[in-house]
């Protein structure tokens, strides 16, 4: 589904990947972790082509995406659910929604299509239905995460990036969030690189998961796996040293 | 009943001015929205619109329709090629210096007709004869009809597009988050270049329907274009109500001030007043505070 050989990418002068290589199978939910500054968001703004390779390739379906537009590249089926949301405040919801197909309107597809879809969406987030004719940003941080997350699915993407769709959330929140994310999957059959600072819950909805420090991959591997990784414990998942010892003793 | 009519008369022409002053503001309003910029040629594009429709009446003779027709046409095709050879090639400039291109720009375009068309001053006959209407003891031209007529349409017109049309829609998404708007495929740049061509098109016409009423010089952008700054200030550079209003309270005081203390005073009452509002109220007057969810 997507294949990333070998990428370097610049952010000013700060070489912020260096030689990354990651790829993801279709249906699979993968997720990347690291710390701030590691380069996730890097990574998924690069996907989208809003920041230049330096040099390596990517591939969508066999399609390269290295130096695309912004725009070709959601029309060759990848959408970013960026960082903080980023919902049109002043806009209501449903046009949020709209402008999510905002290139199949382009692309002059039937209108009753992209309603169907518009429809799909409020039975997905029903908050949103309630809210439709509201401005976004008038709606609390949950809904306004569940409209960005409608507003990518809108383009009908293959794949989908989320980056860091937890943060700043209450707790209750966030677990509506990941099981969004889990039925996204089991019944939509979207394919997802997700970005999280909360990891733990991050690698139980993944399948797979890479480990992002300072612009290089250095691990990777099942999601299940990387949950039992000492390293990743340690500096990931809020466990010191005695209790992983501890846990390894009993 | 002398002075009440005086008022009135006062007030009409005042509110036909203003209506100018709206649609040049709303143009500066909708190049600033999707760009960030200032577009200080916008008063050149006004002039362009009244200079264009007297050059077709007079030297190539087409009836009034097709001037204006040609005149509106003609000023978008300037602002086409004033976004793709001084605006879209300095892709990663500041505002700051993207405003000064304007400026230039508005000096060679006033330059250039200055040097083709002349330092004459000369008018376009009024859309349907002049044979004042009276109303309620004042007198209203027709050519003031038409331009409220056409200010209400470009109105209307302008919420429609804006909002019921998904190409104004990702105007606006993209005057609000043009990350984010990328990131939905909206192509940043080509709303760009529709925001300079809706904008110098609502120039041009703004500066047809006015010629007949104030003639044109090569050099009456300067002016029209501050008064449209200044209504695009007081409506708190939105594209909606504000702007309009603004402009019609600013036709309306400047007519007034002009009218009974003394029309030296005119400009001077728009400057005073953006510049009160530049102090006091620089979000503009009728916007309420905004708040952002992180």
């Amino acid at each position: 589904m997507l294949i990333i050989k070998n990428l370097n990418v610049y952010y000013g002068k700060v070489h912020a990947l260096k030689h990354v290589s990651l790829h993801l199978n279709r249906g699979e939910i993968v997720t990347l972790i690291g710390a701030n500054g590691a380069g996730k968001t890097t990574l998924l703004n690069t996907l989208s082509s809003l920041l230049p390779v330096a040099s390596g390739e990517i591939f969508l379906e066999g399609n390269p995406v290295a130096g695309l537009a912004a725009d070709r590249v959601v029309s060759l089926g990848l959408s970013q659910v960026p960082e903080g949301r980023q919902v049109f405040n002043p806009l209501t919801v449903e046009e949020n929604l709209e402008l999510g197909a905002y290139l199949r309107y382009r692309a002059r597809e039937p209108k009753s299509q992209i309603v169907a879809d518009l429809e799909r969406m409020f039975a997905m987030f029903p908050r949103l239905k309630e809210r439709r004719r509201q401005a976004a940003g008038t709606l609390s941080g949950g809904e306004q995460q569940m409209l960005a997350i409608g507003r990518a699915l809108m383009a009908r993407p293959k794949l989908l990036l989320l980056d860091e769709p937890s943060m700043g959330l209450a707790p209750l929140v966030v677990q509506e969030i990941f099981r969004v994310i889990e039925r996204l999957r089991s019944e939509e059959g979207t394919t997802i690189l997700l970005v999280e600072q909360n990891a733990r819950a991050a690698l139980k909805v993944a399948d797979r998961g890479y480990v992002l420090e300072t612009g290089k991959v250095m691990l990777e591997g099942d999601a299940s796996e990387l949950l039992k990784n000492k390293d990743v414990q340690r500096a990931y998942l809020g466990r010191d040293k005695q209790e992983i010892e501890a846990a390894g003793l009993a | 009943m002398e002075f009440f009519n005086q008022i009135t008369q006062y007030a009409i022409s005042g509110l036909s001015t203003g209506a100018i002053y709206a649609l040049i503001g709303l143009s500066f309003a909708i190049i600033f929205n999707s760009t960030g910029i200032i577009n200080f040629a916008q008063g050149e594009f006004v002039m362009l619109g009244g200079v264009l429709a007297i050059v077709s009446i007079t030297a190539l003779h087409l009836p009034m329709p097709a001037a204006v027709a040609v005149a509106v046409v003609g000023t978008t095709a300037v602002g086409l090629a004033f976004e793709r050879l001084a605006i879209r090639p300095l892709k990663n400039a500041t505002p700051l210096s993207l405003i000064i291109v304007t400026i230039g720009a508005s000096i060679l375009i006033r330059g250039l007709v200055m040097l083709i068309w002349g330092k004459d001053t000369k008018a376009l006959p009024p859309f349907s004869g002049d044979t004042p209407i009276e109303v309620a003891g004042a007198t209203i031209l027709p050519q003031h009809l038409w331009i409220f007529a056409v200010t209400l349409l470009v109105i209307v017109a302008s919420r429609l597009f804006f909002h019921h049309t998904i190409t104004g829609k990702a105007m606006r998404a993209c005057s609000f988050n043009r990350r984010a708007a990328s990131l939905v495929g909206i192509g940043v740049g080509r709303m760009v270049l529709l925001s300079f061509l809706i904008s110098s098109a609502l120039g041009a016409l703004a500066g047809v329907i006015i010629a007949p009423l104030t003639m044109t010089a090569y050099d009456v952008g300067v002016m029209l274009g501050l008064k449209g700054f200044c209504a695009a200030i007081m409506g708190g550079m939105g594209s909606g109500f504000g702007t309009v209003l603004g402009g019609l309270i600013l036709g309306v005081l400047e007519s007034l001030g002009a009218g009974l203390i003394s029309s030296g005073y005119k400009d001077a009452i728009a400057f005073f007043i953006l510049l009160l509002i530049l102090f006091v109220r620089p979000q503009g007057l009728f916007k309420k505070g905004e708040t952002d969810r992180v």
